[in-house]
């Protein structure tokens, strides 16, 4: 299934240096709590290995010499090591928990700021769906998995390294026993973690698509019911639930073998050493409380082990949720500032405004061809146009006709192939991609509004506006009376996306907060939608309110705004095939006369 | 709510699963029996084989050791110890295999069966509590609820089981071997227990802030994603990174708050169990030492009393975890038990032949609180188009959700007939098949396009699909996708513009052939051209069925036979377009306005 186009990315099964080189400059400002950390865990593996000596400890010298000399000291040192290990868990687990937070949030920041950079190409392709998982998923398993998983990798290996050095030190011949198990576990934990892992992320995904199931099934209640469909709906999802069952079922499986298994192979090594450090202790080779220790460590050694080769699977597995953010991150933009240009005019996110030139909004176009980036045919060719600043150029055509173009290219969202686009006379690539959005005023077909109240969404056209500011933007296209029959007038929570409100109240919003802008340059993308005749007027009023005096795009299908407007372009099949004003088109008797008359007809017959 | 009622509610689910669950609990037991006799091996072994302590195992147990030769020949046969220990390993590892599988097979086919009748009923549960419930609400339950449901059975139920048997056959073995010794063990399980039960509380509560925290991040980013052109198109990059700064940083340190209180939990957890041991330790020391208990004996309790440390721990877990369940139980109980459509008081049985006229006879509706419809009587005649034109709020919808039953007018409420049968004695399934109704904002299903125009028939062909869909005037936009017919939509395909997803509506009903078809401004979002067309084929083809039309353009609605006139849920007025436009009234007034706008519109 589509959604899990991430999931069928191949999934390596080697170690790749390379990538991992990647994540350094997000991770070096935390090298030091990497540090940290990987000394702490050097300092918690070695009193998880002291642990079992104790036990030795007492049976060697309280037990067997039947003696309770010193017990108490004993417990006192005992217990002191327990406070020590107690501690360093607590610091231990709160730096990784800092690390793994602080590394999330610097590459979450790193996606976010690169993705308010990208041109709109990559917008125009990418479902948000993926982009979040980049930023949000991905970014934080990368972290957890450094913070927490490489920290376990540590502590794995700095606990069987002084494992082994214990039990070599106290018997070379029952250590080398033990030894030969851990191989073996190894590559068991190692088989096992990678099908465990890939059955996990089976399990995710039929799960989400039975989330979207749900989803589908309340949202598309109405429509269920209504064609009378649930049956077939319930088969559907059946089929679902039944993958899930199996899935899960399978995922289970492979768990409940593997802890067997390895315990199995724990308590083989415990059972060599008992068997061969039975004889070296009968022969007095071998001091009981060692052969106690060493059945200790026996078992002890199967956690650890399992852990070295669980971290080293989700290590190859995260090479993925790498790879993912780092192409995101170094995705190239299609429109850039050259260096010379932020010089001047500063970047998105510093402008230099005290260079910046004033807008008056003579746009031209200059022999511009253009093909979109995904696209082969060029939709203009050696395309010349001038449009004085106050014009209004009037965009018309059928629905999917390509009418967009043009607005993308005066608002430099994509650049000409080739030809220039000028604005006041210059090309728009000599000022800043902000210069220019700074000047703009833009109301789209279906208009999106944040989170947060009115007033926030209507300031979101300039941010350092006054109450009365906003308040005269909103009588300014006749928005007040709507607002004020809101819940809370200004302080209505519109909602995620502005859903709480109608469409036509989203549309008189949008238009108060452009007009806040107050914007030399303005873009129209007019909606065919459903409002009903007198937010309809309002509407109409507030757009004739707008287009006053400035240079602006209408993507047109009202019959009054194409009418008035100064240059009408025709567009079909995503080229411009007829241009000039209202009456000269309609005396020309083309494509535009009979667009126009069959709108008109069926509105006046 | 009795609670009775709702374990057995939930109870209902895991019929014919009992089974799994009875075998999982007995290869639990056998698992920790096996678990426990594993060390006794190795004591023994230790003791009284390589030790010289004498035997102090039961008779029948001792005759089998002395049949094979006693001490001696263990003595000179230590691999028999050895093999002992890994048989018992083995066995214990088989049955703990069974007992999880058994685990995962009950409870799998439990929540199968649970999430197909949530899924079921919701979607059979009426129209009206859809519109009181929130979806995301809905979902929630359907998903996250259950997955706590399901996390409870399949981890903690048979989890607590296991920790029961194990601490009591621990307790038992260490009892008998040395009470005081035990009593110094027992007395740590109260204390872990309630410290991780306190403490597990807190740590949700943080984690469901820093849940929270997470979710508005995901909101914010979302919404810089979606709004990305009004974001460059104002310039407001900047802002936005601020914004996202701030959102990055709150949820950042919710993380690094919890992070905090688990370190302290963890830290302080591992100092008591370590502590437990060091008494054990050293109290069993000063008993070996006295000759309370042998060398092996301590072993043993030292391994048995390790053993209980973790379980123990866990136990305060699973109490909240217990509580937590309790609480997703109730939210789904409240799904269940929710009245279905057919299981209201007025089913309806009839399935009469639905060509006849619609008759609204005083028909009156209010919803909740609001008035919808007051004493509204008009006769759609049969086989003729009728148009009904009224602003936002008239009761336009309404209209259309009484006639497939939607929404059922009350016993006072008038009637509604066709064909003189009234509509609440029709069986609702029958009624929504011959009433074909186009909803004002469609929905598609995730599916090809093709399905989704045939989903409400049964075998639908490629032909009569495309035949509708050019009705519908969308066959040429489809045929221009790369896919045609097979172009998935919705959520994982392609996104349709609001007007083709009305068009493939208006196709997927027209495959019903219903005698009625209802169109409820269904062609709001495609232009004025395309609307016409798609009103010209409809006349050409759907031959004798009775067509209403809903919507607030006059262009839509002025060829219909009959035009009725809403405002405020009454009959402001009735006729033909031609007999409305000559009087004043409503009608007239939007006409005007509407041809206003086409010749130009006043400009201020």
């Amino acid at each position: 299934m589509t959604e899990n186009i991430f999931e069928q990315e191949q999934t390596r099964s080697t170690f790749q240096a390379k990538i991992w080189k990647k994540l350094w400059p997000f991770v070096r400002p935390y090298k030091r709590k990497l540090l940290t950390l990987v000394l702490l865990m050097v300092v918690i593996a070695g009193v998880d290995i002291a642990m079992p000596l104790f036990q030795r400890y007492a049976i060697d010298t309280f037990i067997t010499p039947q003696t309770t000399d010193g017990l108490w000291l004993f417990a006192l040192v005992y217990a002191g090591v327990l406070v020590v290990q107690g501690l360093t868990v607590v610091i231990f687990s709160r730096t990784s928990m800092v690390l793994e937070m602080s590394l999330g949030r610097g590459l979450k920041r790193a996606c976010f700021v690169h993705l308010q950079k990208l041109s709109f190409s990559y917008y125009n392709q990418t479902p948000v769906g993926y982009i979040l998982a980049r930023v949000m998923s991905d970014t934080n398993r990368i972290s957890s998995l450094i913070a927490w998983g490489l920290i376990d990798l540590f502590w794995a290996v700095a606990y069987i390294i002084g494992v082994f050095g214990a039990m070599l030190v106290l018997n070379v011949r029952l250590a080398l026993l033990v030894m030969t198990v851990v191989p073996v576990i190894a590559v068991i934990t190692a088989l096992f973690q990678s099908r465990i892992l890939r059955t996990n992320r089976r399990v995710r995904a039929v799960n989400s698509r039975i989330t979207g199931a749900y989803n589908e099934g309340i949202t598309g209640a109405k429509t269920s019911k209504t064609l009378v469909i649930e049956e077939r709906n319930d088969r559907d999802f059946h089929q679902l639930t039944d993958l899930m069952h199996n899935t899960s079922i399978h995922a289970t499986m492979l768990n409940a073998m593997f802890i067997p298994i390895v315990l199995f192979f724990g308590s083989l090594a415990a059972a060599l050493v008992l068997q061969q450090g039975g004889y070296l202790v009968m022969e007095n080779m071998l001091e009981i409380g060692v052969l106690s220790a060493f059945v200790s460590y026996a078992l002890g050694i199967l956690e650890p082990v399992q852990q070295m080769a669980r971290v080293f699977a989700e290590v190859i597995a995260a090479q993925v949720n790498i790879e993912r953010v780092t192409t995101l991150l170094e995705h190239k933009c299609d429109i850039v500032d050259p260096p010379e240009v932020v010089e001047r005019y500063g970047d998105c996110f510093e402008p230099k405004k005290e260079n910046w030139e004033p807008i008056r909004g003579d746009i031209e176009f200059d022999h511009v061809w253009f093909k979109y980036p995904d696209g082969k045919d060029y939709i203009l060719e050696d395309f010349c146009l001038k449009i004085p600043a106050g014009q209004n150029v009037a965009i018309v055509g059928e629905t999917g006709a390509g009418k967009s173009t043009l607005v993308n290219l005066a608002c430099r969202f994509f650049e000409p192939t080739r030809g220039r686009v000028l604005i006041d006379g210059r090309d728009v690539r000599e000022r800043s991609q902000l210069w220019l959005h700074s000047s703009l005023g833009y109301v789209l077909q279906s208009p999106h509004l944040f989170s947060g109240t009115v007033m926030d969404n209507i300031r979101y056209g300039r941010l350092d506006a006054t109450d009365e500011e906003v308040y005269e933007a909103v009588r300014l296209v006749s928005a007040d009376s709507v607002i004020q029959k809101l819940e809370n007038g200004y302080q209505t929570d519109v909602g995620e996306g502005g859903d709480r409100l109608s469409t036509g109240e989203k549309q008189l919003v949008s238009f108060a907060r452009a007009m806040l802008a107050d914007p030399p340059i303005f873009v129209l993308d007019e909606a065919t939608s459903s409002i009903d005749t007198e937010t309809e007027q309002l509407i109409q009023n507030a757009i004739s309110h707008v287009l006053n005096g400035r240079t602006s795009f209408l993507i047109a299908h009202r019959l009054s705004t194409i009418r008035h407007a100064d240059v009408i372009l025709v567009v079909r099949d995503g080229k411009i095939i007829e241009r000039g004003s209202h009456d000269e088109l309609m005396e020309k008797g083309g494509y535009y006369h009979s667009l126009y008359t069959a709108m008109s007809i069926e509105q006046q017959q | 709510m009795p609670k009775n009622s709702l374990s057995r509610t939930f109870v209902r689910f895991a019929h014919g699963y009992k089974r799994f669950f009875i075998l999982a609990i007995a290869a639990s037991g056998l698992s920790i029996l096996f678990q426990f006799l594993m060390p006794q091996v190795i004591r023994i072994t230790v003791d009284s084989v390589i030790g010289d302590r004498p035997f102090a195992l039961p008779a029948s147990v001792m005759s089998a050791i002395d049949s094979m030769g006693g001490r001696d020949f263990l003595r000179t046969h230590l691999l028999f110890c050895a093999l002992f220990v890994i048989v018992f390993s083995l066995l214990s590892g088989i049955f703990n295999f069974l007992s999880r599988m058994g685990v995962a097979r009950g409870t799998e086919g439990t929540i199968r069966t649970l999430r197909n009748t949530l899924f079921a009923h919701v979607q059979r549960l009426p129209f009206a509590w859809h519109t009181q419930n929130q979806t995301g609400d809905i979902i929630q339950r359907c998903t996250s609820d259950v997955d706590v449901v399901r996390n409870f059975i399949a981890n903690q139920l048979i989890e607590v089981l296991r920790t029961l048997i194990l601490i009591t056959t621990a307790l038992t073995l260490m009892f008998s071997m040395n009470a005081a010794l035990s009593f110094v063990a027992l007395i740590f399980i109260p204390i872990v227990m309630l410290y991780s039960g306190i403490y597990y509380r807190r740590i949700s509560r943080q984690f469901r802030d820093a849940d929270e925290a997470e979710g508005d991040l995901t909101v914010a980013v979302q919404e810089n994603l979606t709004g990305v052109r009004v974001v460059r198109a104002f310039g407001r990059e900047r802002y936005e990174v601020d914004r996202f700064d701030e959102k990055n940083n709150t949820f950042a340190n919710k993380w690094i708050n919890l992070g905090y209180t688990l370190g302290a939990y963890w830290g302080l957890g591992d100092l008591v169990t370590g502590l437990q041991v060091l008494s054990v330790i050293v109290f069993g020391s000063l008993l070996a030492v006295r000759g309370s208990i042998t060398l092996g004996e301590f072993l043993v309790f030292v391994s048995y009393n390790q053993t209980l440390a973790w379980p123990v721990r866990s136990l305060g877990r699973t109490l909240s975890e217990m509580s937590k369940t309790g609480v997703s139980l109730t939210r789904l109980y409240e799904i269940l038990v929710a009245r279905a459509e057919d299981e209201e008081e007025n089913p309806g049985r009839a399935k009469p032949d639905l060509t006849g006229d619609i008759v609204f006879d005083n028909v009156t509706f209010r919803y909740e609180t609001q008035s919808v419809l007051k004493n509204l009587s008009f006769t759609v005649p049969h086989g003729k188009t009728f148009g009904i034109l009224g602003a936002t709020g008239a009761g336009k919808s309404t209209i259309t959700y009484l006639l497939n039953r939607l929404y059922d007018l009350p016993p006072d409420g008038g009637r509604i007939t066709i064909g003189g049968v009234d509509l609440r004695d029709i069986d609702r399934d029958h009624l929504r098949r011959g009433v074909g109704v186009v909803l004002q904002e469609p929905f598609l299903f995730s599916k090809t396009i093709e399905q989704n125009i045939g989903i409400a028939v049964q075998n639908p062909t490629l032909e009569k699909v495309r035949r509708c869909a050019a009705i519908a005037d969308v066959d040429e936009s489809i045929i221009g996708f790369a896919n045609g017919y097979d172009t998935m939509v919705g959520e994982r395909g392609v996104t349709l513009s609001g007007g083709q997803k009305q068009r493939v509506a208006i196709a997927r009903t027209l495959m019903l052939d219903a005698p009625v078809l209802v169109f409820d401004d269904s062609l709001s979002a495609v232009d004025l051209e395309t609307d016409a067309r798609i009103r010209d084929s409809l006349r050409q083809s759907t031959g004798d069925s009775t067509v209403i039309l809903i919507s607030h353009r006059i262009s839509t609605l002025m060829h219909a036979d009959c035009i009725l006139v809403l405002e405020d849920g009454a009959v402001a007025d009735i006729g033909t377009h031609q007999e409305l436009i000559s009087r004043p009234g409503v009608y007239r007034r939007v006409f005007e306005m509407q041809s206003d706008a086409a010749k130009g519109g006043p400009r201020q």
